[in-house]
């Protein structure tokens, strides 16, 4: 067996694939829901529901998606130059750090000033962060899959120590998590009574300006010049080392958007807890957008709409909520399959 | 055209009838047919594209053929099986060697002739047939030695050896004087005559045609699948070859005599570092000059790499100066070599010259994204670079849907008139093309060495590398023959003798130019 290239995919392969991936993925889960005792078009139909069933179940979705489309960015932008950054959940916190940091009452400005404020700072604290590893594949060429990946769980115990030490709210009855931010700090509601907030709005700028600068601007031909041929890219006279160095501090930054959001948006302040994996859950977001800066919404939308539809399903029909992490996972493995069969094709000899 | 009778007696060793492979759209071999008779040789003779290789592939079996039949020794050969070319005594040396480098020679070709579990290896018996063989044919090689220590004529001595080891009666060669220097290809030459003086067949597949002269007694003809013709070589020339492969007429090209102007890019006493594998530069003065066309001669991996890196900015001297009009260079980059009015035409048209998987707009621009021309505060302006794009190919006859095509569905011709558009665009005084025309069709390599001597009539500095001598010697002002890292002397056009300029390619006569500089 090996693998073609296609010379032009047509129309029935970009679509039909991704079309068909899903079908897979739903197939495949209705089979898990009948091995656990329950009917699968019950079981979808509460999902639906749940996800998009009201106005209160869509802004839900909403809000879970905001901090998917950050991570969704910060990936689609590092993975199109081919900076393999796995360590959106590391950047996440940071920027969350960095929040509370500036955000909790050590600095007292109107919101006009202090959001922008605490905003360049967790960006340029996950633009940091990554700039590490990015320096550290450039020089010594350390594989950055390993380096990201490895910075999460440091980055995660690093916030644990400072939960437990000088982030720690004295007046938190002991539990690791911080002050709350105030209220210049806060981001707005977008409805009232709606958990929904500012965050979503700037989380769609984000992905709109991303694009941008993905498509129209000398850095964005330059990323993707030099993901598909770094040496081509060298030769032309592209700095290829800076070119992976920006692409780290945009990616780096727009990860730690989400930390802040989630922070000054939702929780208002910072625990262990903040992220259930979106820094990871973003890698599935970009591949599923096939790292389209404005794919990213809407596939974020519809793996947000997955976990929030399955949990409303999982209270209503007793299948577990885990059921969302398994469809997700197999939308992602059977959407890279698809998008590899829309590229190439495979001949048996 | 007339057509040859057999010239020797009793029946073919190997007869192909009416072999037809079509690939798609394209018939890569159309109703070939083809008899080898015993101590023949058959040249088979055909561009690039021709459908050579897919002749050979499947002789051997890689590939199955849709019409036609191969017969080995009188008995039909299955298709599709790889080992039964083998076992029926075919032996193929390929173009590359197919040989591994840390283990000694006996080694090599002993590999894969043993059983996988026996434990007694007679190495004395293997090592007297080789030597036996060796001495048989002429092929020179101590069996002891390491692969990796031997040069490239030496490997290909191993790569017959092996052949022969498994007692091939027919042996096929894939263009096996690509890499030799002219020396190398007459004692190449004089085995062969050995080999059909014991009875052996051989199939020389090439492109030269004063090498097919020499050595074959038949010659076969291929253009775009089909065979053009077949002559007895007693019966031809190399006039009546050339029209026969190509189709029609090619007037070599008409060079009006150089006017040298000043040195427009030097190299004083340049040492860098190898690249791909090649050795590194040794203390290399070289003066490029307006006006005219300097070759690079010498067989491929001997520091050709390093000099166009060098070029090219993509590598820095280690010690010495480059001096670009006058004024010695001390940053040196891409984009400084850009900036100096180099334009670039690279060795491999996929891996540096072109990003594939990106359009023909975008691959333009590559070069000159950053300029005014094309950009204002960050932002890239898509239609001048569209224009642009529809400017090159218009201009250099590039066949291509759009300039939002993407440039892998491009032929390797229309790819190389898209890098030539974009190096001489602006007009660069200094114009580096690094194998300009491999892989091309004979039209394409017109058109490719007509726009050189365009940028020469009109002033530029020329540094032309190629593996083809032909072409060097047909292109060049002036040649200069580089050998392990280090760069002879120029010499006008004629003014070394072939056999000069194969010794300096084989690495004689270089310690004396090394002190003068």
């Amino acid at each position: 067996m090996r693998l073609e290239p296609r010379p032009r995919p047509t129309v029935l392969h970009t679509l039909g694939y991704p079309a068909g991936a899903i079908a897979v993925t739903v197939v495949f889960a209705s089979m898990l829901v009948l091995i656990a005792g329950a009917n699968p078009f019950s079981v979808f139909w509460l999902v639906i529901k749940g996800a998009a069933g009201s106005q209160f179940a869509f802004m839900e979705t909403l809000t879970r998606a905001t901090p998917l489309i950050f991570t969704g960015l910060a990936v689609a932008v590092a993975f199109r130059a081919r900076l393999w950054n796995i360590g959106a959940e590391a950047q996440l916190y940071i920027g969350a750090v960095m929040t509370v940091v500036l955000g909790t009452g050590a600095v007292a400005l109107p919101a006009v000033a202090l959001i922008p404020l605490i905003m360049v700072a967790a960006m340029l604290a996950g633009a940091l962060l990554l700039l590490g590893p990015a320096v550290l594949k450039i020089r010594f060429g350390v594989d950055e899959v390993v380096t990201t990946l490895l910075l999460n769980f440091i980055v995660l115990l690093f916030v644990s120590m400072l939960l437990e030490g000088v982030l720690k709210d004295p007046t938190g009855l002991g539990w690791p998590q911080t002050k709350k931010v105030i209220d210049a700090a806060e981001l707005p509601r977008l409805v009232k009574g709606r958990r929904l907030h500012w965050g979503f709005v700037l989380a769609i700028a984000s992905a709109v300006v991303t694009w941008v600068i993905m498509k129209k601007t000398a850095l964005g031909y330059e990323m993707r010049a030099v993901g598909h041929n770094p040496e081509a890219a060298r030769f032309a006279g592209i700095p290829v080392n800076r070119v992976l160095m920006k692409t780290a501090l945009l990616s780096g930054g727009l990860a730690a958007l989400a930390g802040f959001s989630e922070v000054a948006g939702l929780k208002g302040n910072l625990t262990l807890d903040l992220s259930p994996g979106f820094g990871y859950t973003g890698i599935v977001v970009a591949m599923l957008a096939m790292l389209n800066p404005l794919g990213v919404v809407l596939s974020a939308v519809f793996v947000a709409g997955i976990f929030v539809g399955a949990d409303a399903m999982s209270r209503s029909a007793g299948v577990p909520s885990y059921i969302a992490q398994v469809m997700v996972a197999a939308a992602l493995l059977t959407m890279v399959a698809a998008i590899m069969l829309s590229r190439f094709r495979i001949r048996w000899r | 055209m007339r057509v040859s009778g057999r010239t020797e007696a009793g029946n073919p060793v190997l007869r192909l009838t009416g072999i037809t492979k079509q690939f798609g759209a394209l018939k890569a071999n159309d109703g070939i047919s083809l008899s080898l008779g015993r101590g023949e040789v058959v040249a088979l003779l055909g561009e690039n594209g021709a459908g050579k290789t897919t002749l050979m592939n499947i002789l051997f079996g890689h590939y199955v053929a849709d019409a036609g039949r191969v017969e080995a020794f009188g008995e039909a050969l299955p298709p599709g099986d790889p080992r039964a070319a083998l076992s029926a005594g075919i032996g193929m040396v390929h173009q590359h060697f197919t040989l591994a480098g840390q283990m000694s020679v006996l080694d090599n070709i002993a590999l894969g002739t043993q059983p996988l579990f026996s434990l007694r290896f007679d190495r004395s018996g293997a090592k007297a047939k080789i030597l036996k063989l060796a001495g048989d044919f002429g092929l020179d090689v101590d069996p002891d030695a390491l692969v990796q220590s031997l040069s490239v004529g030496e490997r290909q001595r191993v790569e017959i050896l092996k052949a022969l080891y498994r007692d091939a009666r027919i042996l096929i060669l894939d263009e096996p004087t690509a890499v030799l220097t002219p020396q190398e290809t007459d004692a190449l030459f004089a085995t062969l005559k050995k080999l059909v003086d014991e009875g052996l067949s051989v199939i020389f597949i090439s492109h030269k045609l004063h090498e097919v002269m020499a050595v074959a007694d038949r010659v076969v003809v291929l253009r775009a699948g089909r065979m053009a013709g077949e002559v007895a070589v007693a019966d031809t020339d190399r006039h009546q070859l050339a029209t026969m492969m190509v189709g029609q007429e090619i007037a070599p090209p008409d060079i009006a005599p150089a006017v040298p102007g000043p040195a427009l890019l030097s190299l004083r006493g340049v040492h860098a570092a190898g690249q791909g594998g090649g050795p590194a530069l040794h203390g290399i003065d070289l003066d490029l000059r307006g006006g005219e066309i300097t070759g690079l001669a010498g067989v491929s991996g001997n520091g050709q790499a390093a000099l166009a890196a060098l070029i090219a900015g993509t590598a820095s001297p280690s010690a010495g100066q480059i001096v670009i009009k006058d004024a010695t260079v001390t940053r040196w980059s891409p984009r400084e070599a850009l900036a100096h009015g180099i334009g670039r035409i690279p060795e491999d048209r996929h891996a540096t010259g072109m990003i594939d998987d990106m359009s023909v707009a975008e691959n333009v621009i590559s070069e000159t994204y950053r300029s005014a021309r094309f950009s204002r505060h960050g932002f890239l302006d898509w239609g001048a670079a569209r224009a642009f794009a529809e400017a090159i190919i218009a201009a250099y006859d590039v066949k291509c849907p759009s300039p939002d095509a993407r440039v892998r569905l491009l032929s390797g011709g229309n790819m190389q008139k898209l890098i030539l558009g974009r190096a001489l665009d602006g007009a660069p005084s200094v114009i580096l093309a690094n194998q300009p025309t491999r892989g091309l069709d004979v039209g394409a390599v017109s058109y490719v060495h007509a726009r050189l001597l365009d940028a020469r009539a009109r002033g530029a500095a020329i540094l032309l590398i190629s593996e083809d001598l032909d072409e060097v010697l047909a292109l060049s002002d002036r040649v200069v023959v580089m050998s392990k890292g280090r760069l002879s002397s120029p010499s006008a056009r004629g003014e070394r003798s072939l056999a000069e300029i194969g010794q300096l390619m084989a690495g004689h006569g270089f310690e004396g130019t090394a002190h003068a500089a």
